[in-house]
């Protein structure tokens, strides 16, 4: 895309989160996308692109009465909302539509309006993986860290490490879902889920939602909102089987997605004020960290470690507490997305002073999918 | 069969074969682990597909692997699950000719301390059917390595 031409002009979540059963999962859609509308000053007859996973964008469209000229429905799991902002800016720029809106929403814990999941038995993932009894991402998103820690010399305390420094940022978020400080300790003395991955280094399960409208960058200062402007973004996937990925000390979907991204931005490492990487596990982040390329290969837990990434660090990282503390209804990269957002227009509740540019990363499926946005607060 | 899997209280997920996948459930059923290999890149590869990922020839026939692996990733999930009561290994092992593939390891003590990455492996085949055999690991045997 054309760097600085697009902008987010309305940005929300759902009026609640956590534990939401008087909404269903297409009402959490609204409800965040009504907020966002509000926050733009649009109402439904001025959106005329939408974008969302989960439901379809025909479901969305209907359900809120849009006529859109542009309908997304890319789905590649967490971080589908950042192929949509991507998607959304080239589409507008194309002239293809003028205001695009994107949500999520997702009962995750409540599971009211759900549907019921058909695994295809015949998929390849089916075939080949599902028989030796994975029981979801804790037990196949946390494979490819046994052989990073081994390659590495990392150790769980590495892991919990990132769960304590979140739990720090999220303590300043009072729509934090866990705020209470943890200890290493507490850390890896939690109920074993899939070892070495205890309870505290997997995300937490909550309904939620949360939306963006983008627009023209020409239009985005007439809003009543500090314009987020887009200034790189990045995509990839590599597979649908984490078994089958080419390294497993660092995802090629990450690599390609933001290398993507920060070519397009124009911009180093070094110029980045805030950083969001989706955390739907502890180690999330410290591939993020390296593949994105903020640190070398086996150096993102003593970069965390030393406290670059907390408050008052060098790298303010995942400042809402993240996947792991803030909220996870599912598919995080919205709530990311949302924070990255909120930093940039300087009303976050655990606000980095001075937000120029803040990097926004996402993972979908296990490994299998990727999107990079970068925001600035200038175009 | 392992003892663990005789005690579980539920089935396994069953794989379901397409044509495209027909001709490794039959190597399994006989004791085969069957990958494939490109005639015109040499590329072996898994899972199966009936052309060639690396170069996309159609040219591809199938080959059969010496059993022989290493663990190249391995988690305890301590959630029980269709087939598995008590915790158990999930793991992906790195083939002697290259390919890695999701699998469990059997025939010794699901812990970390049992199961150091880049332990040497050999493949086993645990009947779900009449239709399905499952290829799982156990730790290499020097006299068994050698079949």
């Amino acid at each position: 895309m054309k760097r600085g031409s697009v902008a987010v002009v309305g940005a929300a979540e759902t009026t609640e989160m956590g534990k939401i059963p008087s909404l269903s999962t297409i009402g959490l859609h609204a409800d965040a996308a009504l907020n966002a509308m509000a926050d733009a000053g649009l109402s439904p007859s001025d959106i005329d692109g939408v974008a969302t996973a989960g439901i379809s964008p025909t479901d969305l469209a209907h359900y809120l009465g849009i006529t859109p000229t542009y309908a997304d429905g890319t789905a590649v799991g967490g971080c589908s909302f950042m192929l949509h902002v991507r998607h959304a800016a080239a589409a507008i720029n194309e002239g293809l539509c003028t205001t695009v809106l994107i949500t999520h929403g997702e009962s995750g814990r409540s599971g009211v309006g759900v549907g019921r999941r058909g695994a295809n038995a015949t998929s390849l993932s089916s075939q080949f993986e599902a028989p030796y009894g994975p029981m979801g991402p804790p037990t196949l998103f946390t494979l490819p860290w046994t052989r990073y820690a081994h390659e590495y010399g990392a150790s769980t305390v590495d892991l919990a490490n990132v769960a304590v420094t979140q739990r720090a940022w999220a303590a300043h978020n009072p729509r934090a879902k866990f705020r209470d400080p943890i200890t290493v300790d507490d850390v890896l003395n939690a109920k074993m889920i899939a070892d070495p991955f205890t309870m505290l280094l997997c995300c937490l399960v909550t309904d939620g939602g949360g939306a963006l409208i983008l627009t023209s960058a020409d239009r985005a200062k007439d809003f009543p909102q500090k314009p987020a402007y887009i200034l790189g973004t990045g995509e990839s996937v590599e597979t649908p089987m984490v078994s089958q990925m080419a390294d497993f000390t660092s995802s090629s979907a990450f690599t390609v997605s933001g290398a993507k991204a920060f070519a397009e931005a124009e911009i180093a490492h070094g110029d980045v004020d805030h950083l969001m990487i989706y955390d739907a596990f502890a180690h999330l982040p410290i591939f993020g960290l390296e593949d994105l390329g903020f640190v070398g290969k086996g150096e993102a837990p003593a970069f965390i470690a030393d406290g670059h990434t907390a408050m008052g660090g060098s790298l303010p990282m995942n400042t809402n507490g993240g996947g792991l503390s803030y909220m996870h209804s599912g598919m995080y990269g919205m709530y990311a997305l949302q924070e990255s957002v909120r930093q940039i227009r300087g009303i976050a509740p655990a606000q980095v002073d001075g937000v120029e540019i803040a990097v926004s990363h996402g993972v979908g499926g296990m490994f299998g999918a990727s999107g990079t946005i970068i925001f600035g607060a200038s175009a | 069969m392992t003892a663990d899997n005789a005690k579980a209280t539920t089935s396994r997920r069953m794989p379901m074969p397409t044509p495209e996948t027909q001709h490794f459930w039959d190597g399994t059923l006989e004791g085969e682990l069957r990958l494939q290999r490109c005639d015109d890149c040499a590329h072996t590869y898994f899972p199966p597909r009936p052309f060639c990922p690396k170069c996309a020839s159609r040219s591809v026939q199938i080959a059969v692997a010496s059993g022989r692996a290493t663990l190249h990733a391995c988690v305890i999930n301590h959630r029980p699950g269709p087939g598995f009561d008590e915790p158990h290994s999930i793991a992906v092992v790195e083939l002697e000719e290259g390919p890695r593939m999701m699998s469990n390891i059997v025939d010794c003590e699901q812990t970390h301390d049992a199961l150091p990455l880049d332990m040497p492996l050999e493949v086993t085949f645990e009947q779900l059917s009449d239709t399905i055999a499952l290829p799982l690991f156990k730790p290499a045997t020097s006299t068994e390595v050698a079949s």
